[in-house]
């Protein structure tokens, strides 16, 4: 498919997000932009047809790169997704993304008895197994799926 | 090995670690039992910090302590100390790291001695950290199970109780996995075991485990009955927990269905879960396992201090 028939322009300089599943663009939207308050202009377009998803969604932000914990972020969530690097109009990088074997800071702990959700100057940690995947909180030693975070 | 180390969760020993545990903690028992004292610990100041409340695991450690001839300052009532004006955990521990050269927590939030450990230089032993994990408790019961049965490994382990909650038997399921005993999960509907632990259990450690909701079934064929107290105060309906706590109740005829020479273990206290009938069955061996508290902290205390 080409950029005409997406209905949404190239971006000269920025980011990417590609082959995001269907329905979870607003969630990187959410993880990329609204948490930052940033100011970039953001493309999403949501169940695009795609040959190797049937339906995906896409991200585009302008005049930003995605720093690693946002992308460490999206990894969680949309496992399958690309990011593509966009500078003076060319891709100029590729990547895949890799979920991490630790997540830090980006991600509150789901149980409220947590020693990292009080008033305490702590920074959450949470391990991560990839099949199936499973976050154990460092502190807390529990281990959750990702639908119990709020993301 | 152990100089300097947090002892945390049991989580964090390897089987060697525990034996090498266990094998210092009959050294200091020997050496109680001969009403001999040692002065390893002289000089040296072991900082109490307990959130919640204690008995045992408090004067255990104020014993142990003080049997090797260090000295214990205790943080006291919450509300007499500056907690009680809004000071953080964190800054609590930085004070107690200056004060003393061993820091002992027990705190209501999971996470919390980790935490601790995280900040201090001086070694940090886990007392209880909320519903995660009690590991010296594993570490007595273990020494315990061993002094008794004269083995750990091949053992059928009945777990009874709020297995939700309880954080000894939690820390406890781990120590024993590591020792490929039989675990036998008794508890009522509702207070089993998390799926992710019996998963885990399962699949790193290969335990062998049977679950029931039927306290006969679970001690049939038993060597060991670990029994745990409700929970009460990590319930949030009390009436809940009421109606749990008569639930499954140990008495002499109960035990009478079980092996001649199963025993019966508690981390104590008590509420209703054990009839005062059995104190006096050769099956009762939880006040042995409560004095072996003095003589295994002995043993954590000597390996850890630097």
């Amino acid at each position: 498919m080409t950029e005409k028939e997406l209905l949404a322009r190239k971006i000269e300089n920025g980011t990417v997000i590609d082959h995001i599943s269907a329905g979870k663009g607003l969630k990187v939207v959410q993880i990329a932009g609204l948490e930052n308050e940033s100011k970039e202009t953001m493309i999403l377009l949501i169940n695009v047809s795609s040959k190797q998803l049937g339906k995906k969604d896409i991200v585009k932000i302008e005049n930003r790169e995605l720093a690693r914990e946002e992308i460490d972020k999206i990894s969680l969530i949309t496992p399958e997704a690309t990011i593509n690097i966009i500078r003076n109009g060319e891709v100029v990088e590729k990547k895949r993304l890799e979920i991490p074997d630790m997540i830090e800071k980006i991600l509150r702990c789901p149980n409220s008895n947590c020693i990292t959700n009080e008033n305490e100057p702590v920074k959450t940690k949470f391990l991560i197994q990839k099949e199936p995947l499973e976050l154990k909180c460092w502190f807390c030693e529990r281990s959750f799926g990702i639908e119990e975070f709020k993301i | 090995m152990f100089e300097g180390r947090d002892i945390i969760s049991i989580r964090d020993l390897t089987k060697k670690d525990i034996e090498a545990i266990l094998e210092k903690s009959e050294e200091m028992n020997k050496l109680l039992e001969q009403r001999k004292t040692l002065e390893i610990m002289k000089g040296k100041i072991m900082s109490t910090l307990f959130f919640e409340p204690s008995t045992r695991t408090r004067l255990s450690f104020s014993s142990a302590m003080q049997r090797l001839d260090g000295t214990v300052i205790d943080l006291g009532e919450l509300k007499a100390s500056a907690l009680a004006k809004g000071e953080n955990l964190a800054d609590t521990i930085r004070m107690a790291e200056k004060y003393s050269d061993v820091i002992v927590i027990r705190h209501p939030k999971e996470g919390s001695a980790r935490f601790a450990a995280e900040i201090s230089e001086k070694p940090v032993i886990n007392g209880g950290d909320g519903a995660n994990q009690h590991p010296t408790q594993t570490l007595i019961d273990l020494f315990s199970i061993k002094k008794f049965k004269g083995k750990i490994e091949g053992l059928n382990v009945a777990l009874l109780g709020d297995l939700k909650h309880a954080r000894v038997i939690k820390s406890l399921a781990y120590g024993l996995a590591l020792f490929k005993v039989n675990l036998i999960l008794v508890s009522p509907v509702g207070l089993e075991f998390e799926k992710e632990i019996v998963d885990e259990l399962k699949e790193k450690f290969g335990t062998k485990i049977t679950q029931t909701n039927d306290i006969n079934a679970g001690i049939k064929n038993a060597d060991v009955l670990y029994a745990s107290r409700i929970q009460k105060e990590r319930f949030a309906d009390p009436y809940e927990a009421e109606k749990m706590q008569n639930a499954y109740k140990i008495t002499p005829d109960v035990l009478e269905e079980g092996k001649d020479n199963l025993i019966v273990m508690h981390a104590l206290p008590r509420v209703d879960e054990i009839d005062y009938e059995v104190d006096k069955t050769k099956f009762a061996k939880y006040f042995e396992e409560a004095g072996f508290g003095v003589p295994v902290r002995m043993a954590i205390i000597s390996l850890v201090v630097q």
